[in-house]
C-alpha cells in the first residue's frame, strides 16, 4: 500500500488544479498581491485541468489503492466542472468589481470547490465521496456568504450551511450503515455483493439515507427548501456555479452510487427515487410559474431539472446514465449562460431581477437578448437545442425501464415549463421598455457567453458527440 | 455485549440531533444538534469497526472529526457575520428571504 508518482501523474486534472489553487493562495497573500494575477492564474488552472481531462478521456485507470477512478467517467465530469468554474470566474469579476468586493480568495475558493467536485466524480470509495462532498460544500458555504456586508448574502449562507450540514449527517449515517452491512467502503466490492445485501433491511436503510442526502445536494423535492432562498441570496455568479457545477457533482456521485454500484432496477430504492423525481418535476414547474424574480424562477426550474435527471437514475440502466451525462453537460451550459446574462442586467442593490425589467431588452441589446432566448428555449427543451436531447434520453431510459408513468409526468410538466421560460422571451421581444446592461461588461465575458450559446446549439445538433463518448465508459 | 446496544444508542442520539435541528430556533443550538448527529455516526462507525474487526471505520471517524472541525470554523464565521448585520441568530427572525 503506497502512493506512487504514477498515481499522482494519472490524477493530473485534480493535482494540477490543487497546485494552482495553492500557488494562487501564495500569490494572493504576498505583499502587494494582485487580484488580477490570481484571476489569470485561476483561469489558466481551469484551462489546464480541462486539457488534462480531455487528454485522459480515453483511458481509464483506478489509482490510489482502488480509491480513485481517473479517466473516462471522471474525466468527463472534470471537463464539465472545470468549464463551469472557468465561466464562473469570468462572470464573477465584473460582478464583484461592481460591488467593490473583488478579492482573489473568491477565485481560489472556486478552484478548491472544483477539486471537491472532481473527487466526487472520481470516487471509488465512500470515504473519498464524503471528503469530496465536504470540500465542495465548505467552499460553497463561504462563496454564498461572500458579500459579507449584505444581509441577504449572510442569510442565504446560514440557511445553506445549516441545511447542508444537516444533509451531511444523513450522508454519514448512510455511509456508516452501508459500511456496517457490507463490511467495506469500497464501491467495487459493494457492487459485487449487492445481490446478497439488497435483502438486508439495515443496508436498505443506509441506502435510503444516502438517497436523502443526495436529494438534498441536488435540491430534489421534498429536500429542496433551501434552494430558492440560497439561489436568490447568493451573488449571482456563485448561484450559477451552485446550480451547474455543484449540481453536476451531486449527480455524478448519485450516479456512481446508485447506477454504477447498486443495481437498483426493480428494487424499492428505484421506486423511492421515481417518486422523488415525479414530485420534483411537478412542484418545481408549478411553483416556478408563480415567481416574478428570475433567480427564484431559475431555482425552481433547477429543482424541476433535478427531477428530469432523477428519472434517469430511477431507470437505473446504462441508458439512464448516458442520458444524465448528456443532460448535465447541456444543463451546465444553458444555466450558466442564463445566470451570466442575468448577472449583467442585475443592479448592485438586487434590483432589475424581475421579468418586467427585461421589457425592450431585444431592442437595446439584440445579440444578448438572442443568446438569452437560446438558453431559455434550451431550458424549455425545445429542439434543436441541447436541452431537448437531454430530456429525450432520460425519458427514453425511463420508458425502457417500465417507468412509463414517470416519463409521461416528465413530458407534461415540460409543457408547463414552456410557459415561464418563454414568458421571458416574450417580455424581451414584445414589450416596450429600456432594459439594458448598465455597466460595461468586458468583451471577454461577452465572448464566453457567445461560446456557451454556440455550444448549446452544437450539442443540440450533434448530441452524438457526447453520447458516443459516454457509452465507452466502463462499468464497475 | 452485542453490537445492537451500540447501534440503538447511536440511533437514539441521531434522532435527538434531528429533532433538535427541526425544533430549536437558535442557529448555534441547531448547529450543536448537527454536531450531535455527526458524533452519533462516529459511535456507529466505531461499533461496526470493532464488530467487523476492520480498521476502515475508525479511519473514517478521524476524517469525520477533521471535517466537523472545518465545518465548525466556517459555520461559526458565517453565523457571526450574520449577527454583525442583524444582531440576532434566531432563525425565525431571518426572514428577508422567505424561509
Amino acid at each position: 500500500m503506497e502512493i506512487t508518482i504514477s498515481d499522482l501523474w494519472q490524477s493530473a486534472p485534480m493535482v494540477s488544479l490543487t497546485l494552482t489553487g495553492l500557488v494562487a493562495l501564495l500569490v494572493e497573500s504576498m505583499k502587494g498581491g494582485r487580484t488580477t494575477a490570481v484571476y489569470g492564474l485561476s483561469l489558466a488552472g481551469c484551462a489546464l485541468a480541462f486539457v488534462f481531462s480531455l487528454w485522459s478521456l480515453g483511458s481509464e485507470v483506478i489509482v490510489f489503492n482502488g480509491m480513485i477512478l481517473q479517466g473516462g467517467y471522471a474525466s468527463y465530469f472534470s471537463m464539465v466542472f472545470t468549464s463551469s468554474a472557468f465561466f464562473t470566474i469570468v462572470l464573477s469579476r465584473p460582478y464583484m468589481q461592481r460591488l467593490h468586493r473583488e478579492q482573489g480568495v473568491l477565485y481560489i475558493l472556486i478552484l478548491f470547490a472544483t477539486v471537491g467536485m472532481m473527487l466526487m466524480a472520481s470516487a471509488m470509495d465512500l470515504i473519498i465521496l464524503f471528503l469530496g462532498i465536504e470540500l465542495m460544500s465548505v467552499c460553497l458555504y463561504v462563496l454564498t456568504g461572500f458579500v459579507r456586508t449584505k444581509v441577504t448574502s449572510n442569510e442565504s449562507a446560514v440557511k445553506y450551511f445549516l441545511l447542508g450540514a444537516f444533509a451531511t449527517g444523513f450522508l454519514l449515517y448512510g455511509i456508516a450503515l452501508v459500511y456496517g452491512t457490507a463490511g467495506t467502503t469500497n464501491l467495487k466490492l459493494i457492487s459485487q455483493s449487492f445481490a446478497q445485501l439488497s435483502g438486508n433491511s439495515l443496508f436498505l436503510m443506509g441506502a435510503g439515507l444516502l438517497v436523502i442526502a443526495f436529494s438534498f445536494k441536488v435540491a430534489a423535492v421534498p429536500f429542496h427548501m433551501w434552494a430558492p432562498d440560497v439561489y436568490e441570496g447568493a451573488p449571482t455568479p456563485v448561484t450559477a456555479f451552485m446550480s451547474t457545477g455543484a449540481k453536476a457533482a451531486a449527480f455524478a456521485a448519485f450516479v456512481t452510487v446508485f447506477i454504477r454500484t447498486f443495481a437498483i432496477t426493480g428494487t424499492p430504492i428505484s421506486e423511492v427515487v421515481a417518486f422523488i423525481a415525479a414530485a420534483s418535476m411537478i412542484l418545481g414547474n408549478v411553483t416556478a410559474i408563480a415567481q416574478s424574480n428570475l433567480k427564484r424562477m431559475l431555482a425552481y426550474s433547477s429543482i424541476a431539472h433535478a427531477g428530469y435527471m432523477l428519472s434517469g437514475i430511477a431507470a437505473g440502466s446504462a441508458e439512464g446514465e448516458t442520458g444524465i451525462l448528456f443532460y448535465l453537460a447541456a444543463y451546465t451550459l444553458m444555466n450558466m449562460g442564463a445566470f451570466g446574462i442575468i448577472s449583467w442586467v442585475e443592479q448592485q442593490d438586487d434590483t432589475k431581477l424581475t421579468f418586467d425589467d427585461y421589457a425592450g431588452f431585444s431592442a437595446q441589446r439584440p445579440v444578448v437578448a438572442a443568446m438569452l432566448s437560446v438558453f431559455m428555449f434550451s431550458l424549455a427543451g425545445i429542439p434543436p437545442f441541447a436541452g431537448f436531447f437531454g430530456k429525450y434520453y432520460v425519458f427514453l431510459a425511463a420508458v425502457k425501464a417500465d417507468l412509463v408513468w414517470l416519463a409521461v409526468i416528465g413530458v407534461l410538466t415540460s409543457v408547463i415549463s414552456v410557459y415561464y421560460y418563454l414568458r421571458l422571451v416574450m417580455v424581451m421581444y414584445f414589450r416596450d421598455g429600456n432594459a439594458t446592461i448598465e455597466e460595461r461588461v468586458p468583451g471577454f465575458a461577452f465572448a464566453v457567453i457567445g461560446v456557451i450559446a454556440a455550444l448549446v446549439i452544437l450539442l443540440g445538433l450533434y448530441p452524438s458527440l457526447v453520447v458516443d463518448i459516454s457509452k465507452t465508459f466502463f462499468k464497475l | 455485549m452485542g453490537i445492537q446496544l451500540y447501534l440503538y444508542l447511536s440511533a437514539i442520539l441521531f434522532m435527538i440531533g434531528v429533532v433538535g435541528v427541526i425544533a430549536r430556533r437558535n442557529a448555534i443550538i441547531v448547529f450543536m444538534s448537527i454536531e450531535l448527529m455527526l458524533n452519533s455516526v462516529n459511535l456507529t462507525l466505531v461499533a461496526f469497526s470493532a464488530f467487523l474487526g476492520d480498521v476502515t471505520g475508525q479511519m473514517l471517524v478521524f476524517f469525520v472529526m477533521t471535517v466537523a472541525a472545518a465545518e465548525a470554523a466556517i459555520g461559526l464565521a458565517i453565523i457571526i457575520s450574520l449577527f454583525r448585520n442583524k444582531q440576532t441568530v434566531n432563525l425565525d427572525e431571518i426572514n428577508i428571504l422567505k424561509w
